[in-house]
């Protein structure tokens, strides 16, 4: 299934309501998690989860603080292979292939599925070097005129090109919240990853900025398959194709957004969507 | 869009998996650096510490005489000790006792040993031989006889079997420390001495025993086989003793002044910054302060120990300093906030809520700063800590080396054969001391460390 | 009245002051039937402080000065022609044997009849002297006593008092550190600017040769005091030291802190703590009997003459010194880099390797390289390791094989044994010191800029 590249920056897409994303077909699985158990030390944060992420949807990941759904998520790029005392039980696979394999490599892995963190962490390094990193890590670039395009198009992807154009070379913690958290985004984008998973990418934006990130997303989700956590219902109801409740280690619940924000099957689900806790 | 980002992705999959390999063996080979870094530094570590062993442990064991001492009262012609009479004053008493000690000291003790030397060896040695006899016994050990003597009289007469040290070279010739072929001329001893050193050895009278004179003696050129560190460790104790003192009261309150209470402006950014360039500042440096404030203008005495620990104290203070901080600052506000809600002034809160919680962190960088200054050398050396100083200090004003300046003076002696030894056990006795020092503080560390 | 016993009086009279002072302000509380502004406690401190601190600062002024004003005193008492024609150390000597004759102590050859009158006259006057200071002490004490016992009342801050006095002991303590800087200076250069006296400034710092001559017989020629045979040996040997020290300690930090399991770090780190508390004599022991002894031999089997103490020996000690610095120093640095970072580089598909090179040491590298600078100073500033191990050979040459001598150990040599300072071959030690003061100095200064400019961009 070939989806051709969009033209950028013209897509209009609104900020949109569950309903218009619904009728997107989407129905390869691009990830698939059976019975996945996270141990930190002898505590247990994750008890057996099973979950499919299909080819080019956006997946929202909800739930009250200290649910899991961060630990999961980190869990898609063994991320968590940092973390000395986390061990991750269960299988992952990635088009069909285990990433938990012990022949799997994790950098192939890492830059097949990008992650893009809750607080923005440019490197000390200019704006350039930032989104040229990983391209050059990768070897993706043979020339410098390659990686100028590489970066031209990921910041435009990122929706940043227009405002940092004339200073590529001014290091990227100059740059306020939002944008900075957009850069890392392109940062992200400019490996071409096949998921980009989001770990409350807005929680430390102001509104405007969230917003200008939340339609970045939409437009990534045509041609990226993402998977964000967001401690905002209203963002997993703007952005998200699907969402999944999770609640003290569980996955209590997935389905499209409509069904999960107005007719949760789950009484748990019903109680935090309304309000009662969380 | 020529490309489908499916293809690029393809490509892309590609291009990595290819360069993979090159990337880990450069990941691995970084990797092996590191562990490379560690492991030569440990080995060096070790290399340092087994050879030091390895030199000094064996000098705590000496060559030691074991012989018969016969009390011969035609060389000790010396009346009974006296005892104080009825009627007689204390001062007359002390008269008598002190002209008989020093008649006392004019006895040739030195007879009785070669006496008993001779019966061991079981020849009579010739007056032209007596150099080489006497080369054998170490030339501190008369006194210990007189001493023994003045101590218990009744042995006059008697025979003890005694224990002696041999002197240094005996110790080294015994020891195999020194070449045994090389000729005559080059030897230490005398040819007569060695066979009769060797002999002694054979018969059981030479043995390698334990000796104690190490801790008990203090430096001595004459008698070297005995020269101890009993006076450098009293210098040592001294200087700790005004380090402490001084160093830790005003440095643990300079700190909190600067942490608490010093408002935040230039002077005391400037003072910080003094801190930390004073704690940086070569050790040297202090010596010549000392020299040139504490010798020069104000004409303290020069190898007092009152002076060295005064000079290790200003060394010591921005160690404790910024100890000190480190330990207060990591006192979350919320402890002082708390205090000064319920009223207390900032003072109070200060000594009543902070202090103690501190504590343990202020504790643990004075005994790493006075382990440092334990340890020093340079500035002592500019400020006459490096006499000869051959008795016990009483006082922090006397005369007196230090631990360290020992190991300095030691390591330059000429009898090198011996004193590379003698040098290293010293260095063992210092390590041990610094290094229970510094697991005192490492372990009072652990047992305190972060309560909240 | 010895002074140890008249501190002694001085702090019973201070514990009675205080139980005065505790008793007096219940008492007052009780009488007007009020609360008093502090605790009675404070009451009893002040009080104390009041009958305390007056004597106390008295007796230190006096045992500053009177001994001072006696000697004065004697001197002028002393007959014009036996004080004519002696110098100033002359007179000092003379001094010191009619003290001792004073305080009933011997003196060699017994002392002639003008010391023994001049003695005589000292005793009297220390009599008299001892004699004010108790008597002025005693009415310092009784009248801070009465006086603040009486001022007790409701009104009286107390506390706020006591914390003033604590707060005013708190900043003089602080204060000692600043004198110590500028003691270093003083000293240093007061001494330095005699020595510049006999010896030009430009002759001490761009002179090529170094022969102090020791011969002080009067001679004509001063010896020669050129700092750059000096200068040269001391950048030698810390140049060896840092480049042994540098990639070893950088390599054990990084690897300490992003690759060793915790068992392993928690073994190596007090090991490492421990190396950098061992006394710098043992190094410079260390390297005099074996690592001396091994180059040489190593020298000898590749055909290079390597001498037993050189440049190199010292320099590779001192560096084997310097690692434990380092290493903790960068550790502590490379820890501070924020995980973020981290995070962001490995999710982008970097190997471990390329996140620390690529991402983590860029971003510590101010604080790095001001651990560096650190490390620098402190190899330049070693002492005991040269004077052991350098061979102290004050000549310019650039063969790290020989032997070379350093700022730091013709100080010692300078300004050990004789400790006379009127003689351009010791005074020269203190303008060596200052060398090196200035030099560590601005290394420390710029390294303690750039480190704390660093901390403050992750905290």
């Amino acid at each position: 299934m070939n989806i051709p590249a969009q033209p950028m920056a013209t897509s209009s897409v609104s900020v949109g309501s569950g309903e218009s994303r619904v009728s997107k077909a989407k129905d390869k699985v691009k990830m698939n998690a059976q019975d996945v158990k996270v141990f930190y030390g002898d505590a247990q944060a994750i008890n057996g989860i099973d979950l499919d992420i299909y080819e080019n949807e956006v997946l929202a990941f909800i739930g009250p603080s200290g649910c899991g759904k961060s630990t999961f998520l980190r869990c898609l790029n063994r991320m968590n292979d940092t973390i000395d005392i986390c061990r991750v039980e269960g299988k992952i696979t990635l088009d069909q292939n285990d990433i938990y394999a012990p022949d799997r490599d994790v950098v192939l892995l890492r830059a097949q599925v990008g992650i893009v963190f809750q607080k923005p962490n440019p490197f000390p390094k200019s704006i350039y070097e930032n989104i040229a990193y990983g391209p050059r890590l990768h070897g993706l670039a043979r020339r410098k005129a390659e990686l100028d395009d590489i970066v031209e198009s990921s910041l435009r992807r990122a929706g940043l090109w227009e405002e940092v154009k004339d200073r590529l070379d001014k290091p990227g913690t100059g740059l306020s919240g939002g944008q900075q958290q957009r850069l890392c985004i392109a940062r992200t984008v400019a490996v071409s990853p096949d998921i980009i998973l989001m770990d409350e990418p807005c929680s430390a934006l102001d509104p405007i900025a969230t917003a200008k990130v939340e339609q970045l997303i939409d437009e990534l989700s045509e041609s990226y398959t993402i998977v964000m956590v967001t401690h905002n219902m209203q963002q997993a109801a703007r952005v998200a194709d699907r969402t999944a409740f999770f609640h003290m280690g569980d996955l209590v619940e997935v389905d499209t957004t409509d069904q999960i924000f107005t007719n949760p099957q789950d009484q748990r689900t019903h109680d935090y969507i309304t309000g009662r806790f969380g | 869009m020529s490309i489908s980002i499916e293809q690029r992705r393809q490509h892309r999959l590609m291009t990595i998996e290819k360069s993979l390999a090159k990337r880990h063996r450069k990941e691995n080979a970084f990797r092996r650096m590191g562990l490379m870094a560690v492991v030569t530094g440990m080995t060096l570590v070790a290399i340092l510490f087994v050879s030091i062993l390895m030199r000094g442990v064996p000098a705590f064991w000496q060559a030691t005489f074991y012989m018969d001492v016969y009390f011969d009262p035609e060389v000790v012609q010396l009346e009974p000790k006296p005892e104080r009479e009825s009627g007689e004053s204390q001062f007359a008493f002390n008269e008598r006792y002190s002209q008989w000690l020093t008649r006392a000291g004019l006895v040739n003790w030195q007879t009785l040993i070669d006496n008993a030397l001779e019966e061991a060896l079981g020849e009579e040695v010739e007056p032209r031989q007596l150099r080489d006899l006497r080369a054998l016994v170490t030339s501190g050990e008369r006194y210990a006889l007189r001493d023994r003597f003045v101590e218990d009289p009744a042995l006059l007469g008697q025979t003890v079997e005694l224990k002696m040290l041999a002197s240094a070279n005996v110790d080294v010739w015994i020891k195999g420390n020194i070449d045994r072929d090389l000729p005559d001329a080059r030897q230490q001893l005398s040819a007569q001495t060695r066979t009769w050193a060797d002999q002694l050895e054979e018969q059981g009278v030479i043995s390698n025993a334990f000796s104690t004179s190490l801790f008990l003696n203090t430096d001595s050129r004459s008698s070297q086989a005995s020269a101890g560190l009993a006076g450098a460790f009293m210098g040592s104790l001294f200087m700790m003793v005004v380090v402490i003192g001084l160093s830790v009261p005003l440095g643990v309150s300079s700190a909190i002044y600067l942490e608490e209470f010093a408002p935040k402006n230039r002077l005391t950014d400037l003072i910080e910054i003094n801190i930390n360039n004073l704690a940086a500042v070569p050790s040297i440096v202090f010596g010549l302060l000392g020299a040139s404030i504490f010798i020069g203008y104000l004409r303290l005495p020069l190898s007092a120990p009152l002076v060295g620990g005064l000079v290790l104290t200003l060394m010591t203070l921005p160690t404790i300093i910024i100890a000190t901080r480190a330990s207060l600052r990591s006192i979350p506000p919320s402890i002082r906030q708390a205090a000064l809600g319920i009223g207390a002034s900032r003072v109070q809160t200060v000594f009543h809520h902070v202090l103690p919680l501190a504590l343990p962190g202020i504790l643990t960088g004075s005994i790493l700063g006075v382990a440092q200054a334990l340890g020093e050398t340079a500035p002592l050396l500019l400020i006459g800590m490096n006499a000869f100083v051959a008795n016990v200090p009483g006082t922090p004003l006397e005369q007196s080396t230090a631990l360290p300046v020992q190991i300095y003076l030691w390591q330059g002696n000429e009898l090198r054969n011996f004193f590379e030894a003698r040098t290293s056990a010293a260095i063992i006795v210092l390590l041990g001391l610094m290094l229970s020092l510094n697991a005192l503080a490492i372990w009072l560390r652990k047992k305190f460390e972060t309560r909240w | 009245m010895s002074n140890l016993a008249l501190i002694a009086t001085l702090l019973v009279m201070m514990a009675l002051a205080y139980h005065l002072g505790l008793t007096r302000s219940r008492a007052v509380a009780a009488e007007h039937d009020v609360r008093m502004h502090s605790r009675p406690g404070y009451y009893g401190v002040l009080v104390a402080l009041w009958c305390g601190l007056p004597a106390l600062a008295i007796f230190l002024l006096w045992s500053f000065l009177a001994p001072q004003l006696i000697d004065m005193l004697v001197t002028q008492q002393l007959p014009a022609d036996l004080v004519a024609g002696l110098s100033d150390r002359e007179l000092q000597t003379l001094l010191r044997r009619v003290t001792a004759l004073a305080n009933e102590q011997g003196v060699s050859g017994g002392g002639s009849p003008e010391e023994l009158a001049a003695a005589g006259h000292m005793a009297r006057l220390q009599t008299i002297e001892n004699f004010s200071l108790v008597a002025l002490m005693a009415v310092l004490v009784v009248v801070g006593l009465i006086f603040a016992r009486r001022r007790i009342s409701p009104n009286w801050r107390a506390r706020n008092q006591v914390e003033r006095v604590i707060m005013f002991a708190l900043a003089a303590s602080s204060a000692v550190a600043i004198f110590t800087t500028i003691g270093i200076v003083l000293s240093m250069l007061g001494e330095a600017l005699r020595f510049f006296s006999f010896i030009s400034p430009a002759e001490f710092f761009f002179g090529t040769v170094w022969n102090p001559r020791f011969s002080t017989a009067g001679a004509s020629s001063q010896g020669d005091f050129g700092l750059l045979p000096l200068l040269w040996g001391t950048m030698m040997v810390s140049t060896i030291a840092l480049l042994v020290a540098i990639p070893v300690g950088l390599m054990t930090a990084i690897y300490m802190a992003e690759y060793a399991p915790p068992w392993l770090r928690n073994v190596a780190k007090p090991v490492i703590e421990i190396l950098a508390g061992i006394p710098t004599i043992v190094y410079g022991f260390f390297a005099l009997i074996v690592v001396g002894p091994f180059l040489s031999s190593v020298g000898d089997l590749i055909g290079i003459n390597i001498r037993t103490t050189s440049a190199l020996t010292a320099g590779l000690v001192m560096g084997i010194m310097i690692i434990p610095f380092v290493s903790s120093l960068s550790d502590d640095i490379i820890t501070q880099v924020p995980k973020s970072l981290r995070d962001g580089a490995l999710g982008l598909g970097a190997t471990k390797s390329e996140t620390i090179r690529q991402v983590v040491l860029p971003a510590a590298l101010p604080g790095i390289v001001g651990a560096f600078l650190l490390a620098a100073s402190r190899a330049i500033g070693e002492t005991m390791i040269v004077v052991l191990a350098a061979g102290n050979n004050p000549v310019l040459h650039a063969n790290p094989f020989e032997a070379v001598s350093t700022i730091t150990v013709t100080i010692v040599n300078q300004l050990t044994g004789d400790m006379d300072f009127a003689s351009p071959q010791s005074l020269v030690a203190f303008a060596l010191g200052l060398t090196l003061f200035v030099i560590t100095l601005g290394l420390n200064v710029i390294a303690l800029v750039v480190v704390r400019k660093y901390r403050q961009q992750y905290e």
